[in-house]
C-alpha cells in the first residue's frame, strides 16, 4: 500500500500541489475574514470566474499540444459586442446564441489552419487573431452596449438554489463552465482526439509516425478554444448584461497563468484541465480575499498571482528534475 | 553603375529590406492621402526654445519608447526567448521616478507650495540611475529564471508581467502619481538642436547596443546560441551568461522607455504605462526579420519595424479613421507580415527576382 | 533453413544524390523467419538501402519484390501497409501516454464512441505478453527504460499492422547487456513466428550472437552476403574495412614504435575515467609530441571518451588530470582554457552553426576562449579565416558564405579550422576525415603529424584503420565501450584487427 503511494505522488504531484495551494489560500482567507466562511463565497468563485474558467479550459487544450492562444480575450469581447449589437437590433437570442458559437468555432479553426498550413508560429498568429477580434469589437461599438433582452435578463438574474445549503445560489450561466469542464475531461480522457493532443504535445513527429491525424487535431484544439472563448463571451455578456470591446483585456494572460499554475507545461504533453480549474479558483480566491480586506488595493492581486505562479512553477520543476534523475 | 546594383542587391537580400519598404510605402501613402503629413515648421516654444514641429517629428518622438523596447527585445528573441514583462518594467521604472521625485504619497495634498518650489526629493541623476537599476534588475531576474532555473522564457517573463504591475502600484501606493518636477519633463518633451530629446536617447542607446553586440563578441554569441545552442556549447560559449545579459539589457531598455514615457505624460500610472508594449515590440522585432526561434538579428531592422508600427498607428489617426478601427487595421498589418515572411511567399519572391536577374544577364 | 522463401528481394538497387553515389547496384534478400544483420561503416549505404525499402526514398534503378511480387513502395505509410515496419534507435513513441495507448492508439477499442479503457488495456497486455515482458501497460511509457520502450515500439508495429518484415535500426546502442538479451529473446520469438528481421548494428559480438546471415556494404556497394556460421570474425572485419586478408599483411607499417615513449611530457592523464551507461572506466595518457590513435568500430565508445576528456559530460568514475592538476569542473569552456580542443564527430548537431558564415564559424571557439570583450577585430578575423581556408583547401567563393550551404566535406574542414585556430595543446579529432576527398585527407593527416612534431598531443579517432596506423605513435583499441588494448611498440595491423574483432 505504501509502495503504491510514492509513484502516485510523483505522477500527480503538480496537481496535488495546486490543490493544496488552493485549500491553503482559502483556509487562510477564511481564518482572516470570518465572513469568508459562508458557503456562498465558494459558489461566488464560480459565478465570478466563469468566463475565466471557460477561456482557461480552451487554453489548456491548446497548450497541451505545445501551442498557445492569445486571441481568447478578443474573441470574448467580440462575442459580447456582437451579441449586444444584434440583440439591440432586434435579433432573437435563439439566433444570436448559436451564431456566436459558430463564429467562435470558425474563428478558432481559421487560426488553426493558419498555424498548421502556413506554418506560422502560434504566438504570432493568435496575436493577430487577438488584434482582429478585438478590433472588430471596437468597430461594432466603441462604447458599451446594454443588453435589454428579456431572455438574457431572466438567465442573468434568476437564482438557482443549492440543495442542502442555506441561502446559497448560483445562476444558470454559472453552470456553463463546469459543464465544459466535464466535456473537456471527457475529450481528453475518452476520445482519440484527446489522446492525440497529449501525443502531439509530447512529440509531434512521433505522433505523425504513429499515424495519428496531427493536422486535424491541431486545428481542432484551436477551434475548441474559439468555442470556449465564445461561450465565455456569452456568459460574460449575460452577467454584465452588456457588450463592450474593452471587456477582458489581459484575460489571455490570466488564463495562461491559471493553466500553468494548474500543472500544465507550456511545452505541451503534460497537465490537465482539473489543475486549470484549481488555478482559476486560486486566482478567484485571492481576489475574494482582497475584496474582504477592503483596504488592500486590487494590484495586490497581481503580485499575489505572480508569486503563486512562481511557487507553482518552482515546485513543478522540482518534480521534473527528480523525474529525470530517477 | 555596377556598385549601385551591387548595393541594391545587398539591400534586397538584407534584413532591412521589408521593413524599409513597408515604411516607405506607408509614407508614400501618407504623402498621397494627406499631404499635410510631412509639413515641418519651426516653432519657438517658451519652455524648450526653437524646435521643429510637425507630424513626422511627433512620430519619432512618441515612437521612441517602442523603438527602445524593440532594441532590447531583439536580443532576447535572438537567443530564442521572449520577454513579456517589458510593459510591466516600463511601469516600474516610471513609478520609481515619480516616487523618488515626490514621495508625498497619497494622503498629502499637492499644495501650491510644492508646485511653485519645483523641487525634488532626490537629485535627478540619482532618479535616473534608480529607474535604470530597477529595470536592469528585473531583466536579471528574468535572465536567471531562464538561464539557471531553465524555466521557459514565456512562463518566466509572464510572472514578472503579471506581478510587475502590482509592484509598480506598490511603489506608488496605488496612486496615479503626477509629476511636477519640470527638469524631468525634458526627456520626453525637450529638444536639442531642434530635434526631440527622445530621438537622441534612442540613437544613444542604439549606438551603445550596437557597440555591445558588434564590437564585442556578445552579438556573435547571441546569434550562435539562438541558431544552434548545442554547437555553441561545444564551442566553449557560456550560453547561460549570454542569455542572462540579453534579458538584463532588455530590462535596461524598458527602464529607459519608462523614463521617457512618464516624462512625456508627466505621470506614472501602474496600470496603463507601457500597456501592450510587449506585443508591439515582439511584432516590431519579427517585422525586422528576426525569427522567433532565434539566430541572426538586426537592431536597425527592429527599430525600423517599430517605426513602421508607430507610423502606421499615427497614419490611421491622422486619416481620421475612428479610433475603434485601429486595432483591426493593426491585425491586417500583422496578417501581411505573416504572409510576407511565410515560406510560401519567400520562395515565390525569390523566384521572381531570380528570373529578373537572369533576364538582365547579371554576371556574378 | 527449412523454408528458404524470400519475403524481401531487392535487386540491383542504385541511388544517387547530387555529388554522391549512395548505392551502386546493391542486392539484398530477407528470408522468412530469419534474422539478417546489415553492417557497414558510416557512408556505406545502410541507411539509404533501408530508406529505399521503406519508401522514404525512391531508387534510381532496381526492383523490390515482396513475396515474389514486384512492388513500388511509395511512402513510409505505404510500406507499413505492405507489412514492413521500422523501429528506430530514437523510439518514435510518446512517453507521456500509457504503454497501452502507445500500442493501441489508432486502433483503440471503442464503446459508445469513447475509448474503452479496460478492453484496450487487456488487448495491450496480451500483445506485450507475446513478447514475454513484464510491464504495467497502464503506466506512462516514459516510466520505463529505452529498452522497454523499444519493445513497446516493436509491439505496436506487430499489433497495428500485419508486419512481416521488422527493421530494427541500431536498437542496442542505448541498451546494457541484460536489456540486449531481453531484446534478443523477443527477436528469437518473432523469428520463430516466421517474421523476417533486418538487424542494423555495428556491434560485432551481438551480430554473432543473434543473426543468421549478414550483408556487408562498403562505399555504396555490396561486399557480400554471408552465412554467419561460416564467416570468422576476422574475415568480417576485413571485409568491412575493405581489405582482403593478404592485403592486410602487405599494408605498410606506420609510425608505430618509431619513437619510444621515453621522456615525453604527459599533458593529460585519465585514471579510471568512465561514466555509467556511457563508458567503462579506463586509463589513458596523452603526451606531447605524439599522435595517439583510437581504433575501434563505430559505437565502441570513442566519441564518449572524447566527450569525457573535453568536458561535454562529467565522468562519475575516476579522474582526469590536466597539466598535473586534477580537473574538478567539466565544461567545454574550461577545457578550451586548459588548451584542450575537440573536433566532434557529429558536425551537424554539435559542430556547425549553419546560419553563421565560414569566418564566424572558424573564429567561434577562439573568440569563446577570449571571452566577451577581447573582440577579434574584423581584419584579424578575416586573416584567420583566409589562412585556414587556404590551409585546408575549403572550397568557397568567399569567407562570408553561410556554412549551411557548403558540402559536408567542406563543413568538416570549417569545424577543423575552428579548433586549429585555438592553437590547443591537446587536439582531439573525432572522425576528422569523414566525407573528405582523398587529397584533403592526406593533407589533414600530414597536418596532424606536423602538429605532433611541434609539441602538441593529438588524439586521432577514426574508423579507417589505415590512416590511424599511418600517423599514430600509439594506438588504443576500444571495443564495446571499454579499452581492450594499447599498442606502442611494433605491432602489425592484423593484430589490431584481431583485437577490434574480439579474437585473441
Amino acid at each position: 500500500m505504501v509502495k503504491r503511494i510514492k509513484p502516485f505522488l510523483w505522477r500527480y504531484g503538480p496537481l496535488l500541489t495546486t490543490i493544496t495551494i488552493f485549500i491553503l489560500t482559502y483556509f487562510i482567507g477564511s481564518r482572516m475574514y470570518p465572513a469568508m466562511q459562508k458557503p456562498q463565497v465558494f459558489f461566488n468563485l464560480f459565478i465570478n470566474n466563469g468566463s475565466l474558467l471557460l477561456v482557461s479550459i480552451g487554453m489548456t487544450l491548446v497548450i497541451l499540444t505545445g501551442g498557445i492562444d492569445l486571441s481568447v480575450g478578443g474573441v470574448l469581447a467580440l462575442t459580447t459586442a456582437a451579441s449586444a449589437a444584434l440583440l439591440r437590433d432586434g435579433a432573437s437570442p435563439a439566433i444570436v446564441l448559436p451564431l456566436m458559437i459558430v463564429m467562435g468555432i470558425g474563428f478558432g479553426g481559421l487560426l488553426g489552419i493558419i498555424i498548421q498550413y502556413l506554418k506560422v508560429q502560434p504566438f504570432i498568429a493568435t496575436l493577430m487573431g487577438l488584434f482582429f477580434a478585438r478590433g472588430m469589437a471596437y468597430i461594432i461599438s466603441l462604447t458599451s452596449v446594454t443588453i435589454t433582452d428579456s431572455v438574457y435578463k431572466k438567465l442573468a438574474l434568476t437564482p438557482i438554489y443549492i440543495p442542502f445549503f442555506q441561502k446559497t445560489y448560483i445562476y444558470l450561466p454559472t453552470l456553463v463552465a463546469p459543464i465544459m469542464l466535464l466535456v473537456a475531461i471527457y475529450l481528453l480522457f475518452f476520445t482519440r482526439f484527446g489522446r492525440t493532443i497529449y501525443a502531439i504535445g509530447n512529440n509531434e513527429q512521433s505522433a505523425l509516425l504513429m499515424g495519428l491525424s496531427v493536422s486535424r487535431t491541431k486545428i481542432g484544439v484551436y477551434a475548441f478554444s474559439g468555442l470556449c472563448s465564445a461561450l465565455a463571451g456569452i456568459v460574460f455578456s449575460m452577467s454584465l448584461l452588456a457588450g463592450y470591446g474593452q471587456f477582458a483585456t489581459g484575460m489571455e494572460l490570466d488564463a495562461i497563468a491559471s493553466v500553468v499554475m494548474g500543472g500544465t507545461s507550456l511545452s505541451g504533453g503534460v497537465g490537465n484541465v482539473i489543475g486549470t480549474l484549481f488555478g482559476v479558483l486560486i486566482n478567484g480566491t485571492i481576489v475574494s480575499i482582497l475584496q474582504f480586506n477592503g483596504t488592500l488595493s486590487s494590484w495586490w492581486t497581481r503580485i499575489g498571482v505572480g508569486v503563486l505562479t512562481l511557487i507553482a512553477i518552482g515546485i513543478q520543476s522540482l518534480f521534473h528534475i527528480r523525474k529525470n534523475h530517477s | 553603375m555596377k556598385n549601385i546594383s551591387v548595393l541594391l542587391k545587398r539591400f534586397r537580400e538584407s534584413r532591412l529590406f521589408w521593413p524599409v519598404i513597408a515604411w516607405v510605402l506607408i509614407l508614400v501613402f501618407d504623402a498621397i492621402v494627406e499631404p499635410g503629413f510631412f509639413e515641418l515648421g519651426i516653432i519657438d516654444d517658451p519652455v524648450y526654445g526653437k524646435h521643429l514641429y510637425g507630424n513626422l517629428i511627433d512620430v519619432f518622438r512618441n515612437g521612441a519608447p517602442l523603438m527602445l523596447v524593440a532594441i532590447g527585445m531583439t536580443l532576447v528573441i535572438a537567443t530564442g526567448g521572449v520577454d513579456l514583462s517589458v510593459g510591466a518594467v516600463i511601469a516600474i521604472s516610471a513609478a520609481m521616478g515619480a516616487v523618488l521625485i515626490n514621495p508625498a504619497l497619497g494622503n498629502e495634498l499637492i499644495t501650491n507650495d510644492i508646485l511653485t518650489k519645483n523641487a525634488t526629493n532626490t537629485p535627478l541623476p540619482l532618479i535616473i540611475l534608480a529607474g535604470l537599476a530597477a529595470g536592469t534588475l528585473c531583466g536579471l531576474w528574468n535572465g536567471l529564471l531562464v538561464s539557471r532555473a531553465r524555466i521557459q522564457p514565456m512562463v518566466a517573463t509572464l510572472i514578472l508581467m503579471v506581478a510587475g504591475r502590482g509592484i509598480a502600484q506598490l511603489i506608488t501606493n496605488g496612486q496615479i502619481m503626477t509629476i511636477y518636477y519640470t527638469p524631468y519633463f525634458w526627456f520626453g518633451n525637450g529638444y536639442i538642436l531642434g530635434l526631440p530629446v527622445s530621438v537622441y536617447i534612442v540613437a544613444l542607446v542604439f549606438v551603445v547596443a550596437w557597440v555591445l553586440v558588434r564590437r564585442t563578441s556578445i552579438g556573435l554569441f547571441i546569434e550562435s546560441v539562438g541558431i544552434n545552442s548545442k554547437s555553441s556549447f561545444y564551442s566553449g560559449i557560456n550560453e547561460k551568461n549570454v542569455k542572462l545579459i540579453a534579458y538584463a539589457f532588455c530590462g535596461f531598455c524598458a527602464a529607459i522607455a519608462g523614463l521617457i514615457l512618464s516624462s512625456y505624460v508627466h505621470s506614472a500610472d501602474g496600470n496603463n504605462n507601457g500597456l501592450n508594449y510587449e506585443l508591439d515590440a515582439i511584432l516590431a522585432v519579427v517585422m525586422g526579420g528576426t525569427l522567433m526561434s532565434g539566430g541572426r538579428f538586426s537592431l536597425l531592422a527592429s527599430v525600423i519595424g517599430a517605426l513602421v508600427l508607430w507610423t502606421f498607428t499615427v497614419t490611421i489617426y491622422t486619416l481620421g479613421v475612428p479610433a475603434n478601427a485601429l486595432l483591426a487595421a493593426k491585425a491586417v498589418l500583422v496578417m501581411l507580415v505573416i504572409f510576407l515572411y511565410s515560406d510560401y511567399s519567400r520562395k515565390w519572391i525569390n523566384r521572381i527576382f531570380e528570373r529578373k536577374g537572369s533576364q538582365h544577364g547579371e554576371a556574378n | 533453413m527449412t523454408d528458404a522463401k524470400d519475403i524481401v528481394k531487392m535487386l540491383g538497387i542504385s541511388k544517387s544524390f547530387p555529388g554522391v553515389v549512395a548505392l551502386d547496384s546493391v542486392d539484398f534478400s530477407l528470408r522468412r523467419g530469419e534474422i539478417h544483420a546489415l553492417m557497414g561503416e558510416n557512408g556505406a549505404g545502410k541507411s539509404t538501402l533501408i530508406k529505399v525499402l521503406t519508401g522514404v526514398e525512391q531508387p534510381d534503378r532496381g526492383t523490390i519484390e515482396l513475396d515474389g511480387k514486384i512492388v513500388q513502395v511509395r511512402s513510409p505509410q505505404h510500406s507499413q501497409e505492405l507489412g514492413i515496419s521500422t523501429v528506430y534507435q530514437e523510439v518514435n513513441l510518446c512517453t507521456n501516454i500509457s504503454i497501452a495507448e502507445n500500442i493501441m492508439l489508432g486502433r483503440e477499442p471503442r464503446r459508445f464512441g469513447s475509448i474503452h479503457w479496460r478492453k484496450m488495456n487487456e488487448l495491450a497486455q496480451k500483445a506485450i505478453d507475446r513478447l514475454n515482458i513484464e510491464v504495467d501497460v497502464t503506466q506512462p511509457l516514459g516510466n520505463y527504460s529505452v529498452a522497454i520502450q523499444q519493445m513497446v515500439a516493436i509491439t505496436r508495429a506487430l499489433e497495428i499492422l500485419s508486419t512481416r518484415v521488422l527493421i530494427l535500426d541500431e536498437p542496442t546502442s542505448s541498451l546494457d547487456i541484460q536489456e540486449t538479451n531481453l531484446l534478443f529473446d523477443v527477436m528469437r520469438r518473432l523469428k520463430s513466428e516466421g517474421i523476417g528481421i533486418i538487424f542494423i548494428t555495428h556491434f560485432l559480438d551481438q551480430v554473432y550472437q543473434i543473426a543468421d546471415r549478414i550483408t556487408v556494404l562498403r562505399n555504396g556497394r555490396l561486399v557480400g552476403t554471408y552465412d554467419l556460421c561460416s564467416l570468422p570474425r576476422l574475415e568480417l572485419v576485413a571485409k568491412m574495412l575493405g581489405r582482403s586478408l593478404t592485403e592486410l599483411d602487405a599494408m605498410s607499417k606506420g609510425k608505430l614504435g618509431e619513437e619510444e615513449k621515453k621522456g615525453k611530457q604527459c599533458l593529460v592523464e585519465a585514471k579510471g575515467l568512465g561514466r555509467t551507461g556511457m563508458l567503462e572506466p579506463m586509463d589513458l595518457e596523452l603526451s606531447a609530441n605524439e599522435v595517439l590513435g583510437i581504433a575501434g568500430l563505430l559505437g565502441s565508445g570513442r566519441t564518449e571518451l572524447a566527450g569525457l576528456i573535453f568536458g561535454i559530460d562529467a565522468p562519475d568514475n575516476g579522474s582526469l588530470i590536466v597539466d598535473g592538476k586534477k580537473v574538478s569542473s567539466f565544461s567545454p569552456n574550461e577545457s578550451l582554457k586548459r588548451g584542450i580542443a575537440l573536433c566532434p564527430e557529429d558536425r551537424k548537431a554539435a559542430g556547425v552553426v549553419g546560419d553563421l558564415t565560414i569566418r564566424e564559424n572558424i573564429i567561434l571557439a577562439l573568440q569563446a576562449r577570449n571571452g566577451w570583450f577581447k573582440f577579434l577585430t574584423m581584419p584579424k578575423q578575416n586573416e584567420i579565416a583566409e589562412e585556414y581556408i587556404r590551409l585546408l583547401g575549403i572550397v568557397t567563393p568567399s569567407a562570408e558564405q553561410l556554412v549551411k550551404n557548403l558540402s559536408g566535406g567542406n563543413q568538416q574542414k570549417v569545424i577543423l579550422a575552428r579548433w586549429l585556430a585555438t592553437n590547443p595543446k591537446v587536439l582531439i579529432l573525432d572522425e576528422p576525415t569523414r566525407g573528405i576527398d582523398v587529397g584533403a585527407k592526406a593533407e589533414i593527416q600530414k597536418l596532424v603529424m606536423q602538429l605532433a612534431e611541434e609539441g602538441k598531443s593529438c588524439v586521432f579517432i577514426s574508423s579507417e584503420l589505415e590512416e590511424v596506423l599511418r600517423i599514430s605513435h600509439r594506438v588504443a583499441v576500444l571495443r564495446d565501450r571499454r579499452k581492450v588494448a594499447e599498442y606502442s611498440s611494433d605491432v602489425d595491423d592484423r593484430t589490431i584487427i584481431h583485437t577490434m574483432a574480439g579474437e585473441a
